[in-house]
């Protein structure tokens, strides 16, 4: 089959043209380093089947960070058909160099001049005739966000690769070895194709930026910002959870369980009581995690995460780390594994395990769902909000805890040098595509590990056969009991111990396995709970949950990632002490003072 | 030609780039971002608490910090000869 390989710097619109040509939904955001991993897909093109690769972005063919290497390392090994080098045609008088390092490797290759309908405002403008000619390539026009030109796109790249011969990986290897100055070749091109205006003209980015990045206001405008995010997800989401657990309490009643009442003994309990109710429970979430990933993809598309940056580094810097460890622990909100890898920007090793090592912290998306739950069944409504955010700020003090301790360890003076993208608003299509996205992500997520999750509750909590379900005779009760002395002094119980074991694997079954233990879903189980708990000991198991081992994957990523098994044990092992410590300060503490 | 460090320069000021003093791999992240010699830059404002810069280069912004910055030689715009 031949294969087809997108290459451009970071932030030029790759994966919005895969998304565009392929149908697929690679995630696409206005920020340098969105993709750091390969992604392919198969499509039809010129009448037979092509794979097209979404490369990482790269700044130089010769760079040495690790997003830069995944991308050296696929041109070295793989043979390639066709190199489509996209760029921002609004900055073509410096990324054009790109273009040109990939000629001189004798790729045959077709340049996209992306972004028209920037290009236009910026007042920058190419001959695509000359430039076709002084780049001896196929040269197209177009946006891949808003599809003009797009069709010319697609035709040039069929007729292309139709014509292609691949050529050996030996010979792109040996090139890849010279580094020939491509500076003047770049002067000419420019000078014979491409009119940029001299000065760069006032427009809304740049008062934008006067508001936004403001000396003093750029910081407090930036938490509010997140703080009425926040508020609006949970205003607008709320209702809908409510609306999916009622109905799913229906569908039960009036459905499935007269339907299954009558098969044989272990099975109604196991089907309704386990699997039911426990991705019930999860699933009632979906409305609020798919509007967060909605706000996500807004925030993320916006530019404004690239600010963030701006704003934080001097703080950042305190720390041992820079403003692109925060925007990834922003990322990690949603979820950390895609956080943990988009490090892979920074080049110093140190650094980025100092960024890896505080990720984990950040409060994602399933254990939101853990304290949404538990916040709504045990606190006022008036105060819920307010705990929620109190987790959060617990959040960030263990990410700044964590970096103060040990940035000696992973001290590093890598250089610290961002784009700051103009702002943009994703386009419907965008939202869309990402939020189901995340709705496919979830289901992924339920089907391998939570129903397997609360299907081990069920039987945990109801075997021996004898045994009272959920009594301290059975499995999971003869577990909790041996867990007793070290969670006793929390204030976390047996039910919530088993809990927490299966929130090792995915924050997601916490949920699913408490409706599980307790038998009960929706309003019950959380008057239930709210009935054998009281706040502090529920506070104290959210700390717990917030700080301890994230989850599998996400262990499994830094270990992928660090390539290093003592660093992998530290990242799983002081999480862990951190939240004993926290919650046992906090639970002590709280009952001393007598509440 | 008398050539100041561009972590020097106060917001609103543009230069020209005159020389830069980084290793090789900087080097190369800094030309693609547009950084060459002879380009004009401006400075279009320093973040609080010694935070980082924020400049202008063709179409292109960039913020970088101020220990970067000093790597960076530029002349002054008006300042020539
Ligand atoms: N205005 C405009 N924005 C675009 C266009 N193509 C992509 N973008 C935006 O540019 C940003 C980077 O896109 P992405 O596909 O993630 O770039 P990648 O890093 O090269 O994969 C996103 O905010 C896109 O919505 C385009 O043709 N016009
Ligand atoms: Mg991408």
């Amino acid at each position: 089959m031949k294969r087809i390989a997108l290459l451009g710097m970071p932030n030029t619109g790759k994966s919005t043209f895969f998304n565009r040509l392929t149908g697929a939904s690679a995630r696409v955001g206005n920020w340098p380093g969105i993709t750091v991993d390969l992604m392919s897909a198969k499509v039809l093109l010129g009448g037979a089947m092509v794979e097209i690769i979404d490369l990482p972005g790269v700044y130089d063919i010769h760079g040495f960070s690790d997003d830069e290497l995944v991308v050296r390392h696929f041109i070295e090994n793989n043979p390639i058909d066709l190199v489509l080098i996209i760029l921002n045609t609004t900055q073509i008088e410096r990324q054009l160099s790109l273009a040109l390092q990939v000629k001189q490797l004798g790729l045959p290759a077709l340049l996209l001049l992306n972004m028209a309908d920037e290009a236009k405002k910026y007042g920058v403008t190419v001959d695509i005739k000359k430039m076709s000619q002084a780049m001896n390539m196929p040269v197209v026009l177009l946006s891949a966000k808003y599809g003009s030109g797009y069709a010319h796109a697609y035709q040039a790249i069929s007729n292309a690769i139709q014509a292609s011969l691949p050529i050996a990986t030996q010979q792109v290897s040996e090139k890849l070895q010279l580094d020939d100055q491509i500076e003047s070749t770049m002067e000419s091109v420019l000078k014979q194709a491409v009119q940029v205006p001299t000065q760069m003209s006032e427009n809304l980015t740049t008062r934008l930026d006067r508001v936004l990045l403001h000396p003093w206001l750029g910081l407090p405008l930036f938490f509010g910002v997140m703080y009425l995010l926040f508020q609006a997800i949970f205003i607008l989401g709320k209702p809908l959870q409510d609306g999916v657990a009622w109905g799913l309490g229906l569908f039960r009643g009036g459905v499935l369980d007269p339907l299954l009442h009558n098969l044989p003994a272990p099975l109604p309990g196991l089907l309704l009581d386990g699997i039911y109710n426990g991705v019930g429970t999860v699933a009632a979430f979906v409305p609020i995690i798919v509007l967060f990933f909605l706000f996500m993809a807004l925030v993320e598309d916006s530019g404004y995460l690239s600010r963030a940056a701006f704003l934080m580094d001097a703080l950042m810097a305190k720390m041992g780390l820079d403003g692109r460890s925060f925007v990834m622990m922003l990322m990690g909100f949603g979820c950390n594994v895609p956080a943990l890898m988009g490090t892979r920007v920074m080049r110093s090793r140190s650094l980025r395990l100092l960024t890896m090592l505080v990720i984990p912290f950040s409060l994602c998306s399933a254990r939101l769902q853990v304290f949404v739950f538990i916040t709504s069944a045990l606190f006022a409504p008036k105060n819920a909000p307010l705990v929620l955010f109190s987790l959060y700020l617990f959040s960030f003090a263990a990410a700044i805890a964590t970096a103060l301790l040990f940035k000696k360890r992973y001290a590093n003076n890598e250089p610290f040098i961002l784009e700051l993208p103009p702002y943009r608003l994703p386009t419907w299509r965008q939202i869309v595509l990402r939020g189901w996205h995340e709705v496919r992500h979830f289901l992924g997520r339920a089907s391998k590990f939570i129903i397997a999750g609360v299907v081990m509750v069920w039987i945990l909590t109801h075997f021996p056969q004898d045994a009272a379900p959920g009594g301290s005779d059975t499995w999971a009760g003869m577990i909790g009991h041996f867990l007793a002395p070290v969670l006793d002094p929390l204030g976390i119980n047996q039910q919530l111990a088993i809990a927490l074991i299966f929130g090792f694997v995915a924050k997601e079954i916490v949920i699913g396995s408490l409706a599980v233990i307790y038998g009960l879903e929706g309003s019950a189980l959380m008057s239930t709970m709210a009935h054998q708990l009281d706040w502090v000991q529920a506070y104290s198991f959210m700390l717990f949950t917030l700080i301890y081992t994230p989850c599998l994957s996400t262990l499994a990523t830094l270990k992928t990632e660090s390539r290093s098994n003592a660093y992998t044990a530290l990242a799983l092992v002081w999480p862990l002490a951190l939240a004993w410590l926290l919650s046992f300060a906090f639970y002590q503490g709280a009952r001393a003072l007598g509440y | 030609m008398n050539t100041v460090r561009l972590s020097t320069l106060k917001p609103g000021e543009s230069a020209t780039i005159a020389a830069l003093h980084t290793d090789e791999a900087l080097y190369h992240r800094l030309a693609a971002m547009g950084f060459r010699i002879g380009k004009r830059i401006d400075l279009v404002r320093r973040a609080k608490f010694a935070g980082p810069l924020h400049v202008r280069i063709g179409t292109t912004d960039i913020m970088l910090r101020r220990s970067d910055a000093q790597h960076i030689d530029v002349t002054p715009a008006g300042a020539s000869e």
